[in-house]
């Protein structure tokens, strides 16, 4: 009896498809993913899952922010609204056939034609078409000139077969359901299987191709897993049933980097944090259309505690409105000091001696607006907490109705100013200020396609929103990861772990 | 019997289309679904075009029509994250939480049907205090600490049970217990008050008094009328079982219904967070329409009242 008991529970037990004995690579988040095509999920699983199942026609290399050839091997501009580019030979797909100018003409034919439906159409939007030039030559034609051509070649423009989508079954609305088309690149992993809320399943890629700057993949087999608990992700990680996790809090993460059992890093992303005030008074509560006030809550917010004390060590405080380490992101603009006595005295000037009250809308991470709470407080500004879901925020935002608002932008791991800073001030409903100054300068800085013409224009733009204090900047997003002793693994400072670069120790 | 049939099942279908119409308000009330949709990096074009292609445009009460009158005829339309046919969704991951929901129903009558008739025989004795102590502990514990707590120790510290997953029986032993245990106290508290009731009645005292031992007394004369109610709490428990899952399955990772009812509310898949909210609510109110019309078969009081 006690031997069956033990082999039932034996047999319970070892089926964890994870770890090296196993040649799997587990990984978990809390989302689950039913979609595979990046195209048709825009989560930040689909980001990562993306780079490993489809190969874009550059690479980026994020230790140079230099541009690398992948699919295509050669490029260059013709005109400012048109690139040319020759593609690599001898490149297979998934199911077999050879990778040419036909797919990538496809691709992006089918990308960029709204009536398709690609869920972040912005991604994509920039392209008019492409037109094969011959066997591995394509030209791509842009609706106007967009500098960041490269980056988003690099990162969320895909290549997939030709005809892939013409599989799509059609659904009841007589529409085209293009997400149901099983999944196939020319990348380091090849799709196997989906079973949404439960699990997505890689495999190697033997046939991939020599000489890609990706690598070759060294882990067997990848595969996703849709936890939704932490605390269940860290059981999992510590019995073997997980051997990479991420967004780990801090103090669980520190608990697991004491207990020695797995490798604890914490590691930057593109995320940055802001406070955008309602400068034109539009909510109601008026306090913010003074500039004086603004500074007094620039001088009373403690950004380098709250990176500190509550983020992690990678992150670091942001004098500008966007993130360091995208292209144009000027740190010379002018900065606000943590001063609280400076506070004070502003909300004096300002006509607030025993400060105020007002409306704080939040989303994400509680602890950190709590905290921006907590300082506002210590120079009278008394601030009521509205923590609500990221959709309903976003659309009382837009309806200008959040006297100050604590948000997050992650640019979609884009390295370039025009995903962050020309989305926000280019004069939409994103746009607190609509400064003409402003959305003049991000326009040049988005058309032009001389870099240098774009970082002074950007400059231009981000020293006017952090002068005027249209957003206080407040801090790069850090994450922690965790991982098993077994696995080598390097972190990435775009929040798009490359799990092809794995290995087991 | 026929007329109160009728009457309470009227009630159970305007109750079923009460919840419907008010989830489907209150889902609008959380936000616009099309941001959701469109996810964090979306423009104001993007969400313009997901708003028309999903007619989010529409009047709600529209909306909610269309819905319903595609519902009645079996079509609960395509999940927008899923994107796969809702009702294929559901009755996919049904199973799960109903063999979750059975399993918990099971541990929670095999724990709290013997401890309430042991503290029935022996009032105020240890077996009673020992009794009332697992009830007021399974009142008073969170679900979820209850969970983490032997996920803890079955799981990490001993690792004799699996932490997630259904691809084996044991799966489902921590969820069970850990859902079950929630019950365990209404049971056996019932069972007790009924067993006490019972024992004390003049028919037990007769059949005691004509020799009967005292183990047919027990189970064959007293247990089986003061189960009666007991059976009908159970039912109703069960249909809570099968909504209120949602914690237990994300904690162990079960992809079930609450499992998926959770995931559908976070990225407002409304065509699967509706169809739910229906499924469940009609599986609660067939489960008590069941313990009303059983209750009023063994009663005839209730039904002239």
């Amino acid at each position: 009896m006690a031997g069956a008991v033990a082999t039932a529970i034996g047999l319970a037990i070892s089926p964890a498809q994870a770890g090296k004995s196993n040649d799997t690579l587990a990984w978990a988040t809390d989302r689950e993913v039913a979609v595979v095509d990046p195209y048709y999920n825009n989560t930040r699983e689909l980001v990562v899952m993306g780079q490993l199942g489809w190969d874009g026609l550059l690479y980026r290399d994020l230790k140079t922010g230099e541009f690398k050839p992948l699919l295509a091997t050669k490029w260059e501009w013709d005109g400012n609204k048109r690139l040319v580019a020759e593609l690599r030979k001898g490149v297979k797909f998934h199911d077999g056939s050879d990778f040419d100018a036909e797919d990538v003409v496809y691709t992006i034919n089918h990308v960029s034609n709204k009536d398709n439906g690609v869920l972040t159409y912005k991604n994509v939007s920039w392209m008019k078409n492409a037109e094969k030039l011959g066997s591995h030559k394509v030209a791509i034609n842009l609706h106007k000139p967009f500098p960041a051509a490269l980056a988003y070649l690099s990162n969320v423009v895909f290549i997939m077969p030709s005809g892939h989508y013409d599989s799509a079954p059609t659904k009841a609305d007589g529409k085209k359901d293009f997400a149901a088309v099983k999944a196939v690149g020319t990348g380091p992993y090849q799709f196997v299987e989906v079973k949404a809320g439960e699990y997505v399943q890689w495999k190697k890629n033997g046939n991939y191709f020599k000489g890609s700057p990706k690598g070759e993949p060294q882990i067997g087999n990848i595969r996703f897993r849709t936890i939704k608990e932490m605390n269940t992700q860290i059981a999992e990680l510590l019995t073997g049933g997980l051997d990479w996790i991420w967004d780990v809090p801090k103090d669980q993460a520190e608990r697991l980097k004491d207990g020695g059992k797995v490798t604890v890093e914490n590691a930057k992303t593109m995320r940055v944090s802001y406070m955008a005030f309602d400068v034109h008074g539009k909510s109601g509560q008026e306090f913010f259309k003074n500039k004086k006030v603004r500074e007094a809550v620039a001088h009373a917010v403690n950004r380098g505690s709250i990176t500190k004390n509550l983020v992690g060590p990678a992150s670091v405080v942001i004098p500008s409105a966007c993130h360091p380490d995208q292209f144009g992101c000027a740190q010379d603009v002018p900065k606000w000091s943590y001063d609280p006595e400076k506070a004070k005295a502003l909300l004096k000037e300002a006509g607030y001696p025993n400060g105020f009250e007002f409306d704080i809308y939040a989303y994400r991470q509680r602890e950190y607006t709590e905290a921006v709470i907590g300082d506002l407080a210590k120079v009278g500004i008394k601030a009521k907490l509205n923590f609500m879901q990221y959709r309903a925020l976003r659309d009382l935002v837009w309806k200008g109705k959040t006297p100050v608002n604590h948000m997050t932008w992650g640019s979609n791991s884009i390295p370039d100013v025009s995903a962050i800073t020309s989305h926000f001030f280019s004069g939409g409903r994103d746009d607190p200020a609509k400064d003409p100054e402003v959305i003049k300068a991000l326009a040049e800085g988005d058309t032009a396609t001389d870099p240098k013409v774009r970082e002074a224009a950007y400059k231009k733009a981000l020293t006017k929103i952090s002068g005027e204090l249209y957003w206080l900047p407040m801090f790069t997003y850090a994450k922690y990861y965790a991982w098993g002793s077994d696995l080598d693994f390097k972190t990435t400072p775009d929040e798009i772990p490359r799990f092809y670069t794995a290995k087991w120790k | 019997m026929l007329q109160y049939m009728l009457k309470r099942l009227g009630i159970a279908i305007l109750v079923a289309l009460t919840v419907s119409l008010i989830t489907f308000s209150m889902i609008y009330l959380s936000g616009d679904p099309a941001i959701a949709l469109a996810g964090e990096a979306a423009t104001e074009e993007d969400i313009a075009n997901i708003r028309t292609f999903y007619g989010y445009d529409r009047p709600i009460l529209v909306q909610y029509l269309d819905w319903l009158f595609r519902a009645l005829q079996g079509d609960f339309g395509q999940s927008h994250y899923l994107k796969s046919s809702v009702g294929g969704v559901i009755f996919e991951r049904l199973p799960t939480t109903m063999l979750l929901g059975a399993c918990a129903i099971t541990f929670a009558l095999l724990l709290s049907i013997p401890l309430g008739v042991l503290a029935a025989i022996r009032p105020n004795s240890l077996i009673d205090r020992f009794a009332l102590t697992v009830a007021v502990v399974g009142q008073a514990m969170p679900s979820f600490w209850f969970a983490l707590t032997l996920m803890l120790w079955f799981g990490i510290t001993w690792r004799l049970l699996p932490i997630t997953g259904t691809s084996s029986w044991l799966n489902f032993v921590m969820p069970s217990i850990a859902l079950g245990y929630y019950v365990t106290p209404g049971v056996m508290r019932l069972t007790r008050a009924g067993m006490l009731e019972v024992l004390g009645s003049d028919y037990i005292r007769t059949a005691r008094a004509k020799g009967l031992r005292p183990m047919p007394i027990l189970f064959k004369h007293a247990l089986r009328n003061a189960i009666l109610p007991v059976v009908s709490l159970a039912a109703v428990q069960f249909g809570f079982m099968l909504g209120g899952s949602i914690v237990i399955e994300t904690i162990f990772a079960i992809n079930g219904l609450g499992f998926l009812a959770w995931e559908s509310i976070q990225r407002a898949d409304l065509p699967v967070m509706q169809a739910i909210v229906l499924v469940l609510s009609v599986f609660y109110i067939a489960l008590t329409f069941f313990s009303d019309m059983l209750n009023a078969f063994l009663d005839p009081r209730i039904r002239v009242r």
